[in-house]
């Protein structure tokens, strides 16, 4: 059973076609690794995905329900209710996006007592272990600003995690880091893949994507051109415009 | 009549001028916000006609449109002036002061990054939660400063409430200087109104270090 399914995925800006056609399935406790040049439409890919932007046709299906669908008369709809799919992904942003004006603890803690309304005990004491486990023990009561970025992107993928997804996606979850802290986050996603987390990143970080890929998807205006396992992908690249693309990040 | 005689006449008038003053911030600052999200409706028939009555508002004198409040009924609709004029003073001052507010609360909700807005959509909060739990902490703690100096003008501009005979402090500071031809009562009203503004400085000082334990 797919977790993520888009089928033929089409998105524009005005005039600017920015998806065009996109298909990809996502299933359980895979991890799928989203490459390509910038303006390719990853982010794009991704808002569609996680809700945060409308597609223009396509169907986007989570766990085999539908998000979209054509009614009679065949123009494309959102279901009315979007917050029953939000719980089954969460999204770590590039820049974060924690709550500067709450702890870390209520940062992570807040959604999932006051949106899933659930026992306050149990989700304290989730968080803590789950803090302890991306070690940050003890950085319960600091505020964002008062953290280094790879801390604050940790406490981010923490928050997303107590919501308990089914998905979890990343949009180049390292880049707006100091080159010194990518490696503690991309750790934390590692041990993420180790336990099977189904997970969608996004990134630039190729020698990482390899490791931690069970698939890769190279995208390329607004287009799928290549995907396959990391060996597929790397080693034994198809096409001529990922070479191309691969050239530019040298031995991975 | 001598200066402590003015002074304890005076005070006598401070409960209305702390009535105007209270009673507005009370209304006022709510009110700012609801108008602050019509003027920034998606609808914009909404937005437009809130704009225009913010910028009519803003664009002519407190004192007129508190003896548009007080006198209007009456040359409009015949309805007797009533005697306390707590009300008209206070409704007029409310409105006005929420007209200024609004814009201060439009410029803090605008300065708010999206991102904060699409962290709370994937984490599931509601429109409404996110507004009140995300976006309006971030925004006190934003426009603090541009509130507390309409907060400022405030105390000075309950003296208006003169132009209705509304029995406050200065009125009363004002008949009293007509009576005995003494410019004293003003030198008193000064000195209220000094000593007004440092508490509200000292109190609007201690809120914003309240709000200062992270950094924007
Ligand atoms: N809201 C928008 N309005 C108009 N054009 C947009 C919008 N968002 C993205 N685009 C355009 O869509 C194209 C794809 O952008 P997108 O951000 O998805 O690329 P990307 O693959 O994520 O690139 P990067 O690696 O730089 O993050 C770009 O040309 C961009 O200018
Ligand atoms: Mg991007």
């Amino acid at each position: 059973m797919s977790v993520l399914s888009m089928k033929n995925i089409k998105k524009s800006f005005g005039e600017k076609h920015v998806l065009k056609d996109i298909s990809l399935e996502v299933n359980k406790g895979e991890v799928v690794s989203i490459i390509g040049p910038s303006g390719g439409g990853k982010s794009t890919l991704l808002r569609c995905a996680t809700l945060l932007g409308t597609v223009d046709d396509g169907i986007i299906s989570y766990n085999d329900s539908d998000v979209t669908y054509y009614n009679e008369k065949g123009v494309l709809c959102y279901q009315k209710n979007l917050n029953r799919f939000r719980k089954t992904f969460g999204l770590v942003f590039q820049n974060f996006n924690l709550f500067p004006h709450y702890n870390v603890l209520k940062n992570i803690t807040d959604a999932p007592i006051n949106v899933l309304k659930r026992d306050k005990k149990e989700v304290l004491e989730e968080a803590k272990a789950l803090l302890k486990k991306m070690g940050l023990e003890g950085n319960e009561e600091m505020y964002p600003c008062d953290l280094s970025g790879g801390m604050q992107q940790r406490v981010s993928i923490v928050r997303a995690l107590a919501m308990k997804p089914d998905i979890l996606f990343f949009d180049e979850p390292t880049s707006a880091l100091d080159p010194e802290l990518t490696g503690e986050v991309l750790k934390v996603i590692k041990q993420l893949a180790d336990e099977k987390m189904t997970m969608v990143i996004v990134t630039h970080e190729m020698s990482f994507a390899k490791a931690v890929s069970d698939r890769i998807i190279f995208m390329d205006k607004g287009l799928i051109v290549e995907e396959g396992t990391p060996q597929e992908l790397f080693d034994n690249t198809k096409h001529e415009r990922t070479k191309q693309f691969l050239k530019n990040y040298g031995n991975i | 009549m001598d200066l402590l005689t003015i002074i304890i006449k005076m005070s006598e008038g401070l409960t209305k001028t702390c009535a105007i003053f209270f009673l507005t911030l009370i209304f006022a600052l709510p009110l700012g916000i609801v108008i602050a999200l019509l003027r920034m409706s998606k609808i914009k028939v909404i937005s437009k006609i809130t704009q225009f009555i913010v910028s009519v508002l803003r664009g002519t004198p407190l004192m007129l449109q508190l003896l548009a409040v007080t006198y209007g009924p009456y040359y409009l609709f015949g309805f007797s002036v009533s005697r306390d004029k707590l009300i008209p003073v206070v409704v007029a001052f409310a409105v006005n002061y929420s007209a200024y507010f609004s814009e201060i609360y439009r410029s803090g909700i605008e300065s708010i990054p999206r991102g904060q807005y699409e962290a709370a959509t994937i984490l599931g909060y509601s429109k409404f939660q996110t507004f009140i739990k995300i976006i309006l902490p971030q925004v006190f703690r934003r426009i603090l400063p541009s509130i507390t100096n309409e907060i400022v003008t405030l105390v000075k501009d309950t003296s208006i409430a003169f132009t209705v005979s509304y029995q406050e402090m200065f009125t009363i500071g004002k008949q009293i200087a007509n009576s005995q031809t003494s410019f004293t009562p003003f030198l008193v009203a000064g000195v209220f109104y000094y000593l007004f503004n440092a508490i509200v400085a000292f109190v609007m000082g201690k809120v914003e270090k309240s709000m200062n334990y992270y950094k924007i």
